[in-house]
């Protein structure tokens, strides 16, 4: 299959390792992978701050070049919910409204794409430690993300995955609101860390990067010992 | 930013670091999810539960006019006097005139959020007359001269040992820790209210269009002796309480109980259908029912949000929110806080002096996935944001969204952007902790993940 892989600006920034790492496991399994240079953010940051117009801006250039791809895999389930929920609601009676709709049916969040689009579980990997999943809200609330990051994980060799009980709670990023409300952000945020940190866990693992950017924040200040990681990266560990 | 916005960032900023608060909070909302979720279980089916009820709703606000005459011409057939009230002032006069008629001096109340809203109890403090709440968590908020903290919950901020301290010295009673005990001592003190009292004061959780009756629904039995005793009975509602049929309750009572207290049902449900009848011994003389618009049919005439009218109340999405859970009720100023609150408020009293309370707000849509009625909550916080920036945008905050598309847009500005972060961490290591730190509103709490050496499309382009 042709994957076009979409990293997002922070992922590309930040964390390029997880790109890699899809890179990787995708070529793995056999498959074509392109990555358009051109495009770099999917709109969202304006979108959730009621700029629409100026989200169109951003949305515009990632629809025109991701609207023909026979898949396209993306590294955040924030950002795929971007493209697959909300791209639908930004060009709703517009002209670009079938290409939007087109594109959201042809989205995949990693992880669900791995698992439902593919039906691959087991990757071969190897992860010799105890870990506890964090479901990000987009991809969970929005994308219907449950099952697969976690099917998964029971695949990887030597990996002990324990549940939390706030696994569904959010972690406060939100994206703009974890710079306009830093206070609640960074409340939630350690709720969720104290939650995962009582399962024992030596890494908080989720498929969503700007969630871990937060969280990792968070525990790296407070010189907690739990460490974050993307699932990405677990999955192609040997 | 409005004044609103302004006290919102303060109590938010002392709260979220109160650690006493946190525990107290975020330990009462878990036990509750364990409870709703065994009586969840309880029903065959949750989520088409929830369906038949949010179509139920649906047909209800949607044919808000049909229903809601037939719940009026029914329920004044039976010698009810029906008051309808555009605004909050209109339905504070009616409900003084009714009281100074009936030449009342002490009122007893249960627990009304519609009261909250027009600000009842102080009108009609300041007219003479003594107000009790007879709800038990209404009456302690009461005692401490504060508002509800929870729209079902009202005292659930408070420990035992606070509302003995309370009880102790509003009351005089002895200091105890022992629930029943404290729940004793409130009793003692409003029994005798409702003797003396001459108006009794209910809210409503649904009004049944087809047979005209409302039904309240109540675990301490405070709402009946409110009915019951006084003389004149006042219920007031909001014009979106309305359910059809008088089978609708067989769904929508144990799904409030279930979704809002994880109870099977609320202790006591009843309906209640008319004054005193000719030949009956007991009940109020007068009851007079008053339906409050304020600015509910213009949330009615917004066919995107329309569905915030399904609301029962029932607190769920509020348990759920991370952001009630960190921040607490008072925080939020109003009188329906959390999710549904954050809705409907900046439509109830005006967006741009309450927009901030959608954007306080991580989108995670657990208040939404809660819902017992399907309340599109989540999206509806989004829509007022972008509705806000519609009505007056920041043209700051505009240009800067300009200025993103551009860069993000234009891969030489991108890339030349990421070498110009990469430059300057350095630089704003050092200024990290100090006024200067351009990205402050993070690193106060936060570490910031460096900017990589190679980024991914880098490494991407080298590969190749
Ligand atoms: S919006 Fe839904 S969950 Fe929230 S109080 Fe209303 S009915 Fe309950």
């Amino acid at each position: 299959m042709n994957v076009t892989l979409f990293i997002p600006c922070f992922v590309d920034t930040c964390f390029p390792q997880v790109g890699m790492h899809m890179v990787r496991i995708l070529e793995r399994l056999g498959h074509r992978v392109t990555c358009p240079e051109a495009i770099a953010c999917c709109g969202q940051p304006a979108f959730n701050s009621g700029y629409w117009d100026e989200a169109r801006q951003v949305a515009g250039k990632t629809l025109h070049h991701l609207r023909d791809a026979e898949a396209v895999v993306i590294a955040s389930g924030s950002c795929g919910a971007m493209l697959k929920v909300f791209y639908p609601q930004l060009y709703a009676g517009r002209p670009e409204e079938a290409a939007a709709q087109r594109l959201s049916e042809h989205t995949w969040e990693f992880s669900d794409f791995l698992v439902s689009k593919l039906g691959v579980t087991d990757l071969g990997a190897r992860f010799p430690a105890k870990v506890t999943f964090h479901d990000g809200c987009h991809g969970l609330r929005e994308l219907g993300i449950k099952s697969g990051p976690r099917k998964l994980l029971e695949k990887v060799r030597d990996l002990e995955l324990v549940e939390m009980s706030d696994a569904e709670t959010c972690c406060g990023f939100g994206g703009t609101f974890a710079a306009k409300f830093p206070m609640i952000s960074t409340a939630m945020g350690e709720v969720k860390c104290a939650s995962a940190a009582d399962t024992g866990a030596e890494y908080m693992v989720s498929n969503d990067s700007s969630c871990l950017m937060h969280l990792q924040g968070l525990l790296s200040r407070q010189g907690k010992p739990l460490k974050t990681l993307h699932l990405a990266q677990i999955l192609d560990s040997q | 930013m409005s004044n609103a916005a302004q006290q919102f960032l303060e109590a938010a900023g002392t709260i979220t670091r109160n650690l006493r608060h946190r525990g107290l909070i975020q330990t009462a909302l878990r036990k509750y999810e364990v409870a709703r979720d065994r009586k969840k279980s309880a029903f065959n089916d949750w989520s088409s539960a929830r369906q038949s009820a949010a179509e139920t709703k649906w047909d209800a606000i949607n044919h808000l006019d049909t229903y809601l005459t037939e719940f009026t011409s029914k329920i004044e057939a039976r010698g009810t006097k029906v008051h309808w009230c555009p605004t909050g002032p209109e339905a504070r006069d009616t409900i003084r005139g009714i009281i100074r008629d009936a030449k009342a001096k002490c009122v007893v109340k249960s627990k009304a959020m519609t009261a909250e809203e027009i600000h009842l109890n102080e009108a009609l403090e300041k007219d003479g007359f003594e107000v009790v709440e007879s709800d038990l968590g209404e009456y302690i908020v009461q005692l401490r001269k504060e508002p509800p903290y929870h729209i079902v919950f009202p005292a659930m901020h408070l420990t035992r040992d606070e509302i003995s301290d309370l009880f102790e010295r509003e009351l005089g009673s002895a200091p105890t820790r022992e629930p029943e005990e404290l729940t004793m001592i409130a009793r003692r003190a409003l029994r005798r209210k409702y003797i003396q009292a001459d108006v009794g004061i209910t809210g409503a959780n649904f009004a049944i269009a087809e047979t005209g009756m409302v039904s309240i629904t109540e675990n301490e039995g405070n709402a009946r002796l409110t009915a019951a005793l006084p003389r004149v009975m006042i219920t007031l509602l909001g014009i979106e309480k309305v359910l059809p049929k008088m089978e609708d309750l067989a769904l929508f009572l144990p799904l409030l109980a279930t979704a809002g207290a994880g109870q099977t049902v609320t202790g006591y449900n009843t309906l209640y259908g008319g004054p005193r009848q000719p030949g009956e011994s007991d009940g109020p003389v007068e009851w007079h029912v008053v339906l409050l618009d304020n600015r509910r049919t213009e949330l009615l005439a917004d066919p995107e949000q329309r569905d915030a009218l399904h609301c029962i109340r029932c607190g769920a999405c509020l348990n759920v929110c991370p952001i009630f859970r960190n921040v607490g009720g008072h925080t939020y100023g109003t009188t329906y806080s959390g999710p549904v609150g954050s809705v409907i408020t900046p439509h109830l009293r005006g967006l741009q002096d309450w927009k901030h309370l959608s954007n306080a707000s991580s989108l995670c849509g657990a208040c939404t996935e809660a819902c017992p009625v399907k309340i599109d909550l989540h999206h509806h916080l989004l829509q007022n944001r972008r509705n806000a920036v519609g009505e007056t945008p920041s043209w700051i905050e505009r240009l800067a969204w300009r200025a993103h598309a551009f860069a993000v847009n234009t891969p030489a500005l991108y890339q030349f952007g990421q070498e110009v972060a990469r430059i300057v961490e350095p630089l704003r290591q050092r200024l990290q902790g100090t006024p200067l730190d351009p990205v402050k509103t993070w690193t106060s709490t936060r570490d910031l993940p460096p900017v990589a050496p190679e980024s991914f499309k880098e490494w991407w382009r080298n590969r190749r």
